[in-house]
């Protein structure tokens, strides 16, 4: 531990030295309003103002990057970004691999959303992003799981029938259940999973934990973190 | 980019579609376009000179130059592209970057894998960590261009080294009555009526090669499959211009832009085959040449 602070610290004297930090964020892009490319194919959404704000505090120059969902673990790790802001929820499977710093959206409800109010959660077919909090769910539910690579597909899939209902993160569903125009209602139960959002960073990367950790602490202690949450997930969004 | 779609939300009918289409999301779909052009364009000429150093080295008296040869050709064709096309950019990367680290970075005490962490020190990244965004977008593209390459180098050292042996020995013979040596026939000779044979193979390669085009998708480049499925996506008022599943309409546009692609290269194709056809002793330069008589 002592040898691994003062690696640590040699780091950062030296990367000081040479050069201010430049930070890739990677993130999904696909994932409204967590994440998305807007109009003029630019990073947008909550995690792109957070993440922002972060960089601000925390005196980084940040720079945005997308990567497939599947994939972005894997190339957090092979070193191609620096963090992973995508709306991850933090897991102890995940944990394994990569750390988090702390949350900085609370453990937030998963949802249903069907055609009718009525569909079969538990023994129908459940449609979910892969490699997510609530594929995992669906799957030790009793329910046949129905993975798809972007969260925009599990939607379409219920849309076109081949699915009976979709899970995913309730925020993420509540503006398209709103906009449907009665096609698509909530189903079942809210769930509760997952340790809320955090931001990803490789093991080896303590010091850029460390270094994300306060500033999501310092916007929550001024409470601009709440603001930011009510701002992209509405008044009655979880906040801190 | 016209100054009435500074509202879209007020927009309606053809008004809105103007703008929806010239949106920057959509400019940057316009644009990969080129992107997959340029792959094209690079990537051919690459992949058929190592299609012809494979070939030769395949028939080269010298053995191990042989193996290699051979051995690149059939390992190459025996692994599925998509293996490949994952396996390759991952493992250049790292590759380099080890090899720069053992040379930047010598007073490094750390282990370069630490669990499973790939770590190397950040002088020896590729590219920098400071360097912008387009240098890691031109980086990518690199090693996407290495990677199809080499598959395409290796399907199409195959076709020319079948091609090599098509060319008939009478030809080589009379090349070595008029007192020509190895080289000179194989020169003079042999690559110059080779290509005829060469090209139903080569041309073959050349569609596979376009329609593979879209795995530059799977290798985190941003490629008109990209966009088309990410414009395609329904949209919500998160959006500027909201609309429904529309991925349908997107994916006929990229059938429309493939199957235009394949007909013009059939198109270029079949003129260079009548141009290397001309004066060879196949069935083609033969009708061409009963028909100028």
């Amino acid at each position: 531990m002592k040898k691994l602070l003062t690696a640590a610290a040699l780091l950062a004297l030296t990367a000081g030295l040479s050069q201010a930090q430049t930070i890739r964020m990677g993130t999904e892009g696909a994932y409204p309003p967590y994440n998305f490319i807007n109009d003029a194919g630019e990073v947008d959404g909550f995690e792109r103002e957070l993440g922002d704000e972060l960089c601000k505090r925390a005196e980084l120059t940040c720079e945005w990057v997308t990567n497939e969902w599947d994939s972005i673990i894997p190339n957090l790790v092979s070193g191609n970004y620096d963090t992973i802001i995508a709306g991850m929820s933090i897991t102890d499977e995940r944990d394994k691999v990569i750390d988090f710093t702390q949350n900085y959206i609370p453990p937030a409800a998963s949802a249903y959303a069907a055609l009718s109010a009525d569909a079969d959660l538990k023994g129908g077919v459940v449609a979910a992003q892969t490699a997510t909090i609530q594929a995992g769910y669906v799957a030790e539910s009793g329910a046949t799981l129905l993975e798809y690579p972007t969260p925009d597909e599990t939607v379409a899939a219920v849309r076109n029938g081949e699915a009976d209902a979709v899970f995913a993160d309730k925020d993420f569903l509540a503006p398209i259940v709103a906009e449907s125009g009665g096609e698509l209602v909530w189903a079942g139960q809210d769930v509760q999973i997952g340790g809320g959002i955090g931001v990803g960073v490789r093991e080896s990367d303590t010091e850029l934990k460390a270094t994300f950790d306060k500033a999501i602490q310092s916007m929550k202690d001024d409470g601009s973190l709440n603001a930011m949450i009510k701002k992209w997930f509405g008044e009655d969004a979880l906040v801190f | 980019m016209f100054a009435s779609c500074a509202d879209p939300s007020s927009l309606e009918g053809l008004g809105w579609l103007m703008c929806y289409l010239t949106s920057g999301k959509h400019m940057l779909f316009y644009s990969s376009i080129g992107i997959v052009l340029l792959l094209l364009l690079i990537t051919a000429p690459i992949a058929l000179a190592f299609g012809f150093g494979g070939a030769v080295a395949a028939r080269s008296h010298f053995l191990p130059l042989r193996w290699f040869g051979k051995a690149y050709t059939s390992m190459v064709r025996g692994v599925p592209d998509i293996i490949f096309f994952l396996f390759v950019p991952i493992a250049m990367d790292q590759g380099f970057e080890w090899l720069r680290h053992k040379v930047k970075c010598s007073d490094w005490d750390q282990p370069v894998w630490q669990g499973n962490d790939f770590v190397v020190c950040p002088a020896a990244k590729l590219p920098l960590s400071t360097s912008p965004q387009w240098i890691h977008e031109t980086y990518g593209f690199f090693l996407a261009v290495l990677a199809f390459s080499i598959v395409f180098g290796a399907f199409a050292a195959n076709v020319i080294h079948g091609a090599m042996n098509a060319v008939p020995r009478a030809q080589m013979e009379t090349a070595e009555a008029y007192g020509m040596s190895h080289r000179q026939a194989f020169r003079r000779i042999l690559v110059p009526q080779m290509w005829i044979y060469a090209l139903p193979g080569l041309s073959n390669l050349w569609m596979i090669l376009i329609k593979a085009t879209p795995l530059l998708f799977l290798l985190g480049i941003r490629d008109i499959v990209y966009w088309a499925r990410e414009l395609g996506g329904s949209k919500t008022s998160h959006f500027d211009y909201p609309h429904p599943d529309w991925r349908l309409y997107y994916f006929l546009a990229l059938l429309v832009f493939y199957l235009l692609m394949t007909s013009v290269s059939e198109r270029v194709l079949r003129r260079i085959t009548a141009r290397l056809s001309h004066g060879q002793a196949t069935l083609g330069g033969e009708q061409q040449r009963k028909a100028a008589r």
